[in-house]
């Protein structure tokens, strides 16, 4: 768009691009959907004891999450993550990273008839352990896997 | 700015696996370029996947989701021929967008 700025009189096309784009910024959503609240204060945490605090939920250890993660991990910047649960009415699946920045990477909601498994790719920066959390019936259960990072994942 | 994302869902018995994967920089705020100088902080903050306007999905992430995101997942009640999407918000507010029939 500061090409038509540089360059003259604006275009009717552009004109009209310029305005449709502005449009589509101004009726862009804050929010994909209006349900969700995001925990803000857990995404910033510096530590896993306090996205815990922030999340208002304290853990217990549970061998119904399966937690695949590769042991070793060569680029850090991409580790695959599944965590499934088996335990009922599990409503949300949490992915932390114990030695990130900010260690939660991510929240799933679980609605009802969709798999309580998830797939995803996180950064890890160094060796730590990786939390597969799970939120069911209001309890928060989880389970630990650690993958050695061979390269860091801050791409720095 | 709305970016594309690449989709794909396969029905698997009762149940239909989707896979996504998103262009996006995912940059945590925390990386400098050559230069010295900080880039700025620019992630996926909110992932939604439908199956036509039902909520199958729902995500928030952090800056340590990987650059060009994977999500995987599987749900219930899906038919060969329905439509699913899954779309994407970021911090700056732009938004991305995908969608497939079921296979």
């Amino acid at each position: 768009m500061n090409q038509t700025e540089t360059f003259g009189p604006i275009g009717r096309r552009q004109f009209l691009r310029a305005g449709a784009a502005f449009a589509a910024l101004a009726i862009a959503p804050i929010k994909l959907l209006a349900s969700m609240v995001r925990p803000e204060g857990a995404f910033q945490a510096t530590t896993v004891e306090a996205t815990l605090a922030e999340l208002g939920m304290q853990p217990v250890e549970s061998s119904d999450i399966v937690l695949e993660t590769p042991n070793i991990a060569e680029n850090g910047a991409v580790v695959p993550v599944t965590v499934t649960s088996s335990i009922p009415n599990t409503s949300r699946i949490f992915v932390m990273v114990e030695k990130n920045p900010n260690p939660l990477a991510a929240i799933f909601d679980i609605p009802e008839g969709t798999e309580a498994s998830v797939q995803t790719r996180v950064k890890v920066a160094q060796t730590c352990l990786l939390y597969g959390l799970v939120e069911a019936d209001g309890k928060l259960y989880m389970t630990t896997r650690e993958t050695k990072v061979t390269l860091g994942g801050c791409g720095g | 700015m709305a970016g594309r994302i690449r989709i794909r869902a396969q029905k698997q018995g009762e149940y239909t696996e989707v896979k996504a994967l998103m262009r996006h920089p995912m940059e945590t705020g925390m990386r400098k370029d050559a230069a010295g100088e900080p880039i700025p902080a620019h992630f996926i903050t909110e992932v939604a996947g439908k199956h036509g306007e039902k909520v199958v999905m729902s995500a928030q992430w952090g800056a340590a989701v990987s650059q060009n995101p994977f999500l995987g997942f599987r749900f219930k009640g899906g038919e060969s021929g329905d439509e699913v999407s899954v779309s994407y918000i970021d911090n700056k507010g732009e938004t991305g967008s995908g969608s497939t029939k079921i296979r």
